[in-house]
């Protein structure tokens, strides 16, 4: 079959999610972060990829998930947008898997909001589901305009 | 082979386009000087190359408009016709059609089907026209001159020249007889250029550019581990990579520099086609064109500085008649000055025109409802100015057809603020305008003051960047007046808001028992204030680099820098950081806030209001935009003077109005309390306002209701809780210095 694609894979939790291999730049160790005040909540900072910055996009925040222990490092899954290279921070890095379409289901519309906002939907492994996610609206920070909206509204 | 052609091609219109624009400012340069070789030499020489090129790349329709063009040339540049306007235009037209098929070359490859026979017909005319063209001639006053030369073309008009002309190729005389002869040698002219410069493509230098700035950051690692190293070999190579890669820097920083001249260069021809259509007579001096400038910043203000001189010579230069009137020569000068000043550039457009009316900007505001009237009559001339770099603002009475259709210096202003400058205006009614501009050097990296709030490093641009206040000890607790939840420090006796960086930003604080409080007295649009930060640490040249669009809403940020040891450190946007702090808004904020208040007496508004206690236990406040300072006078300085109170202030005589009742006036005048005095500063004078004690500054929304109880009163507002009487600063003042807001009025 053509309709394979070939996903990166990582952790979040319980939850494994896979990305298309085409957005992925690179997949790195934990790098020492700059806070960003006033960011949305998913932002977890800015980091200095080769003279690049680049945002660090806290994906357990994004879902809600409770943060990682103090002892657990996040690892960095740098992504190609249209909009720029963002970094996604997840739990840990699965292997380069290939599926097939047939595999592919839409999202269960009783999947959590928060979930099913950022998937485009499921494949279903022989052992596991595989949640694809959705490269733009992972990125994509609601809360961002929030923070600043507030203090326009303050203004007026 | 097509390869081959194709970079013939591009090299072409490279050079073809380079060419054209020195060409616009020979042709303007030659009207006023029409007979001087040097000049029509190399106008010729220009077209000669295009024409010869084209018939070489096979563009006939290129070729036939620059075959005429040549051949004209040639007949002026041999002293057989004479340039007048009618010629100017002409060929200027050519120029403009050359230059279309260029654009039609490398948009699409191919020339364009544009038609040229009334170009080529007009050109055509440029020799035998004159006794025939001549009542199309006279529309200009200009060509009077030539008409006396047709009858004996060939000898007389090069007589005349041959002294002056500094022309380097041969004695002028002998010129006529050899028309033919002296293409030949002004072909060898063109390569000159070529052999000691070349052309790089732009993203490639942005690319250099790029790699140094991380070149510098390894630069950096490998210094700091050279540090710690008791290998003499590694340090030395380190010390020596060190010294490299800094110079490298600088270079690399050069090949992005191009000499505004690049820009100015378009506008002899902008300002003698403006001038055209105005109906004026202008002059240009361009000074300073090798003044060099980053690359993106010579594009970023190209449109701005066409759109300045537009202006000058639409609305500011008058025509010949009434600049006679007004006694200046009929000729209007406009001058364009760049210089590096301060680490930035400086440019002026300065007209010598009919300067800006402020009393029309003023009826103009309040009419296109961009400021409150009430507002507008307390505006000073400098506030009032400023105004015409709100939105939708125009004082041309009608809309020609160059400008004036309410788009304009809100446009220049917000172009040049886009790149880190500044705009700036001065004016003198019936004297003339200049427009000041500041801008950066370069965007890419940029002097910044780095500092420590809540546990981070964050970059303060040097532009930004004022003055440093440190407090230490005692001077900690006492300097900064925190009332009511607005912080204030008198520097100097000015009440200097306060900003307290980790507050804004949601950081954590220094610890209570800090012991040092750091100012940084910093500056966004003509708006003073004190950023309050844990620590200081050095000014560094960082480079500026842009954020993810994630980040892009917080105006809190400029963008981030990597520090030395590969950390990012974010870039406070001081501008950003000042409205999100509330500090009094700049003016376009503060007049676009204000336009829902419909009358002084009623609405909402919000500014910061200084409260303070007087006339017994009356609560009172004022607008504190209005306060210049706050002193303390000790009762022994005041004198009496033209049966009123007055103090010596500041070199001056500063008449005091007493707002306590006179029982305790007199109470105060024998007791050795010093006065609490609000000054009030307007074109020079000032005036002092005893009142009994300054309680407070606060900003909240003021609710104001009508009050008649007394004709100093504004009204009565609740302002933190309390009722609080408004003073009517300005009536008060008014009644007893009469013409104290309006300068001309005093003077009359």
């Amino acid at each position: 079959m053509t309709d394979t694609l070939q996903l990166c894979t990582f952790v979040l939790g319980e939850l494994a999610f896979g990305v298309e291999v085409k957005h992925v730049q690179e997949v790195m160790r934990f790098q020492p972060l700059t806070r960003v005040p006033l960011a949305s909540s998913n932002v977890r900072g800015i980091l200095n990829l080769r003279g690049q910055i680049v945002t660090a996009i806290d994906v357990r925040a994004r879902l809600g998930l409770p943060p990682l222990s103090d002892a657990q490092e996040p690892m960095n899954v740098v992504l190609r947008t249209a909009d720029g290279v963002v970094s996604l921070l997840v739990d840990d890095i699965g292997d380069v898997l290939e599926v097939g379409a047939a595999d592919f289901e839409r999202a269960p519309e009783t999947l959590a909001a928060v979930l099913r906002d950022i998937v485009h939907g499921v494949y279903k492994l022989e052992r596991r589901l595989l949640l694809l996610l959705d490269v733009t609206r992972v990125v994509a920070l609601k809360e961002t305009g929030d923070t600043d909206a507030s203090s326009v509204g303050d203004a007026a | 082979m097509a390869v081959e052609d194709d970079e013939i091609m591009r090299e072409f219109l490279l050079e073809s386009r380079e060419n054209l624009l020195g060409l616009d400012r020979d042709f303007v340069a030659l009207e006023q000087n029409p007979r001087d070789r040097a000049i029509l030499s190399r106008i010729f020489r220009c077209v000669h190359t295009i024409k010869g090129t084209s018939g070489f790349l096979n563009l006939p329709a290129l070729e036939k408009l620059t075959h005429i063009g040549e051949t004209q040339l040639s007949r002026l540049r041999d002293g057989e016709i004479l340039l007048d306007t009618h010629a100017t235009s002409a060929l200027l037209a050519m120029v403009d059609a050359v230059r279309r098929v260029l654009t039609s070359l490398e948009t699409t490859g191919a020339e364009g089907g544009e038609d040229f026979t009334s170009i080529i017909a007009e050109l055509a005319k440029i020799g035998q026209s004159v006794p025939a063209a001549a009542p199309v001639a006279a529309a200009a006053p200009v060509p009077a001159p030539t008409r006396e030369t047709p009858p004996a073309p060939e000898a007389k008009p090069q007589v005349t020249p041959a002294p002056a002309s500094p022309a380097p190729a041969a004695p002028a005389s002998p010129a006529p007889a050899f028309p033919t002869a002296v293409e030949a040698p002004a072909e060898p002219a063109v390569p000159n250029v070529a052999e000691t410069a070349i052309r790089v493509d732009v993203a490639l230098l942005d690319r250099v550019m790029n790699l140094v700035g991380e070149l510098v950051l390894a630069r950096n690692q490998i210094l700091q581990y050279g540090a710690r190293s008791t290998d003499t070999a590694l340090v030395n190579a380190s010390q020596r990579l060190n010294l490299l890669t800094t110079e490298l820097q600088a270079c690399a920083m050069k090949t992005r520099m191009q000499p505004i001249g690049n820009v100015w260069n378009r506008f002899p021809r902008v300002v003698r086609d403006l001038a055209n259509v105005c109906g004026k007579s202008v002059h240009l001096e361009l000074e300073g064109s090798n003044t060099e400038l980053d690359r993106s910043i010579i594009e970023a203000i190209k449109d701005p500085l066409i759109h300045a001189v537009r202006n000058a010579i639409d609305h500011g230069i008058e025509n010949a008649e009434r600049r006679v009137l007004a006694g200046k020569p009929p000729q209007g000068r406009l001058r364009l000055r760049a210089y590096h000043g301060g680490g930035q550039v400086n440019i002026e457009v300065s007209d010598d025109g009919g300067g800006i009316n402020v009393e029309k900007v003023r009826a103009r505001a309040v009419e296109r409802g961009l400021v409150a009237s009430e507002r507008a009559q307390r505006m000073n001339e400098r506030d009032l100015l400023q105004l015409i770099f709100l939105p939708g603002f125009s004082t041309a009475e009608s809309v020609s057809l160059v400008s004036g259709r309410g788009v304009g210096m809100d446009v220049v202003k917000f172009n040049i603020e886009k790149v880190g400058g500044t705009v700036d205006i001065a004016s003198r009614f019936g004297h003339g305008t200049t427009l000041k501009i500041k801008i950066p050097l370069t965007l890419a990296i940029i002097p910044a003051l780095l500092v420590t709030s809540g546990g981070e490093r964050f970059a303060i641009p040097q532009v930004n960047l004022l003055e440093l206040v440190r407090l230490e000890g005692a001077a900690s607790r006492r300097g900064i007046e925190s009332l009511h939840g607005t912080p204030l420090y008198r520097l100097r006796g000015n009440l200097l808001p306060l900003v307290f960086l980790n507050e804004v930003l949601d950081l954590p604080g220094p610890g209570p028992h800090a012991d040092v409080v750091n100012i940084v007295v910093v500056q966004a649009d003509e708006q003073k204030f004190g950023l309050v930060v844990d620590g200081i640490s050095d000014t560094e040249e960082i480079v500026v680099k842009p954020l993810g669009k994630e980040l892009k809403q917080l105006a809190v940020f400029a963008g981030a820098t990597i520090m030395g040891d590969g950390h990012v450190a974010l870039i406070i946007d001081v501008l950003g950081l000042a409205r999100r702090a509330h500090v009094v808004s700049p003016t376009r904020e503060r007049t676009l806030e204000e336009r829902p208040v419909s009358a002084p007496a009623s609405g909402v508004h919000r500014e910061p209001m200084l409260v303070f206690r007087a006339r017994g236990d009356a609560r009172m406040a004022l607008p504190l935009a209005l306060v210049s300072r706050l002193e303390e006078l000790a009762p022994s300085r005041v004198e009496r003077a033209g049966g009123r109170d007055v103090v010596q202030y500041r070199g001056g005589v500063m008449p005091l109005l007493w707002l306590v009742d006179d029982r305790s006036r007199a109470t105060r005048m024998t007791r050795e309390h010093p006065l609490h005095v609000v000054v009030f500063t307007e074109g020079g004078r000032s005036v002092g306002l005893v009142v009994d004690e300054i309680s407070d500054v606060i900003e909240e929304e003021v609710h104001v209701q009508a009050h008649a109880g007394s004709a100093d009163l504004l009204g009565i507002a609740v302002l933190a809780g309390r009722v609080t009487d408004l003073l009517d600063v300005r009536g008060l003042i008014e009644r007893h210095e009469p013409g104290f807001f309006d300068r001309r009025g005093a003077a009359a």
